[in-house]
């Protein structure tokens, strides 16, 4: 068995008559050390995907196993890093990062968890931030943050949910890189949701297209055989990154879309606003 | 004239010319249709005794004005700190719970607009003495604001919050601490602050009906005797402490305003 296995995963929103099918028969199955990258359309359901991975919401059908464990519940075995960066705006960086840190590590001595988030907030590049609050930071330095909290827990494995979408071009790319290096340290299993294909192909190892809702399922997993470390640079003149890609994008719009195009239920408003506040 | 003198001479002008249009006002009906209004001289000079000295005490009813005020705000202190330690927790059970919000919230709403003058009969017969009877009007009356904005302050924590708390596996406790209470720290401050602008509301009546010595015994004490200037100086310093108190109150809750 896989160290993360899904299996007839479903999920949907809303009572009888106006209820919609958000997901539908997911199986994947994702090895340790593995960095997967899940893209989709905006609105697919990839929040809820990853929400359900987390435990902090159930699926209506199928299972979902972390290293053999069924998992019905939240923990801090599963490291997530949140869209929109839920730190808390009461406490300082390190503050955040401790936080986590002394909930999963409550054993170890006081200078050891203070030299374990000082470790992290270094590792992302926060030192000279890490007493400030995260009002006062930039999104792609809250990103960071959040990104530490998440590595600090040392969690089995790291769920990203779009973590560098809000952000522009030029951090983005930054913080892309920043996570190759840390994931080439560590190799931590990760699954990561994206909707720039470009990103899953520099990160993952195996990137999966979700097809367009609703009932939005996985498509076909594309192996992205690139030596790593992976050049941004000299990736867009790379055969095989054209290939991949071109598969990738070829199922979106292809196969992936048709399921949008021939089922016309509207999409109801309430799920937007549990994505938002997902 | 750079338009910066320009504006700071309006920010302190503009305020005298409303005192000076109010005090006008005053002197004009003072000497017109009501005779038995004292005029802000006349006002003054009756005052003067309990303005330069003002904590001095030549009797039980006769003491410098920052002195009952004194007594005032002790009142208030108490009354307030009870309102508090009730309002406040009843607030974060009324946020947290759906049942007891819908259990309790109708009753809330009718008990919330009773005016004071209605609970201090009820604290005397609760209480039958005029100290305990006094503290329970400030609270009861006192106390809604706090408890409302509470429990809308636990309800409009962010998911994102509740979230980390899950994934962390906080114990009840902890999440209280760490999460719960600083998320709706800026609601609960600003109930707070109109809590405490209804206590010193409720003081005066309190006093009246009670006839404790404070601002508003004074007040009360004063009319009987006929000497109306003394009202007029306690109005004023009512209101110049009510706005002392919401002054610090704001700038107690600005510091929380973290979010």
């Amino acid at each position: 068995m896989a160290f993360l296995e899904l299996s007839g995963v479903g999920k949907g929103y809303g009572s009888n008559g106006s209820r919609t099918e958000v997901l539908r028969d997911l199986n994947l199955s994702i090895e340790k050390g593995e960095f997967v990258a899940i893209v989709g359309y905006s609105g697919a359901g990839k929040t809820t995907l990853i929400s359900m991975i987390a435990g902090l919401i159930k699926p209506d059908t199928g299972t979902i196993t972390l290293d053999g464990k069924t998992i019905t519940e939240p923990g801090p075995d599963r490291g997530v890093v949140f869209q929109n960066y839920s730190l808390l705006p009461w406490l300082s960086v390190e503050e955040n990062i401790a936080l986590a840190v002394d909930q999963v590590f409550p054993d170890w001595s006081k200078d050891k968890r203070r030299d374990h988030v000082a470790k992290y907030i270094a590792m992302v590049n926060l030192t000279p931030a890490r007493r400030k609050r995260p009002h006062e930071l930039s999104g792609g330095m809250r990103q960071r943050v959040s990104v530490a909290r998440a590595l600090a827990m040392d969690p089995a494995i790291l769920l990203l949910d779009e973590p560098l979408s809000a952000l522009d071009a030029l951090t983005r790319a930054t913080l892309q890189d920043e996570i190759e290096s840390i994931w080439e340290g560590n190799h931590k299993t990760v699954v990561m949701i994206t909707n720039d294909v470009d990103e899953g192909i520099l990160l993952a190892d195996r990137i999966i297209p979700l097809s367009a809702g609703p009932g939005a399922t996985l498509g076909p997993a594309v192996r992205v055989d690139l030596d790593r470390p992976r050049d941004r640079k000299a990736l867009n003149h790379d055969a095989r990154f054209k290939t991949i890609r071109g598969k990738v994008i070829s199922y979106l719009l292809g196969a992936g879309k048709k399921a949008r195009t021939q089922l016309t239920v509207a999409r109801p408003a309430v799920l937007d606003s549990l994505e938002a506040s997902a | 004239m750079s338009p910066k003198v320009k504006s700071y001479l309006a920010a302190a002008l503009l305020p005298l010319i409303g005192v000076a249009a109010v005090v006008a006002a005053w002197s004009i009906s003072s000497h017109t249709w009501s005779k038995d209004l004292p005029s802000p001289n006349k006002t003054w000079e009756a005052s003067k005794p309990y303005v330069v000295e003002p904590f001095a005490k030549r009797g039980e009813l006769d003491q410098g004005i920052l002195r009952f005020t004194w007594y005032s705000l002790v009142r208030v202190a108490k009354g307030y700190s009870l309102a508090l330690l009730i309002g406040t927790p009843l607030g974060f059970i009324l946020g947290l719970s759906k049942l007891f919000s819908r259990a309790f919230d109708p009753i809330i709403q009718i008990l919330r607009p009773v005016s004071p003058l209605a609970w201090l009969p009820l604290g005397l017969v609760l209480f039958a003495q005029s100290k305990p009877a006094a503290l329970f009007t400030i609270a009861i009356c006192a106390m809604w604001p706090t408890v409302l904005n509470t429990a809308v302050g636990v309800r409009a924590i962010p998911q994102d919050y509740l979230n980390v708390a899950r994934v962390l596996k906080l114990s009840p406790t902890k999440r209280l601490f760490k999460i719960l209470i600083p998320a709706t720290l800026p609601y609960m401050f600003t109930g707070f602050r109109l809590s405490l602008g209804i206590a010193w509301l409720v003081i005066v009546a309190v006093e009246m009906l009670t006839g404790t010595p404070g601002v508003g015994g004074f007040l009360w004490q004063e009319y009987n005797a006929l000497i109306y200037e003394h009202i007029i100086l306690c109005i004023i310093v009512i209101g110049l402490v009510g706005f002392i108190l919401d002054r610090m109150m704001s700038m107690a809750e600005m510091r929380f305003r973290t979010a």
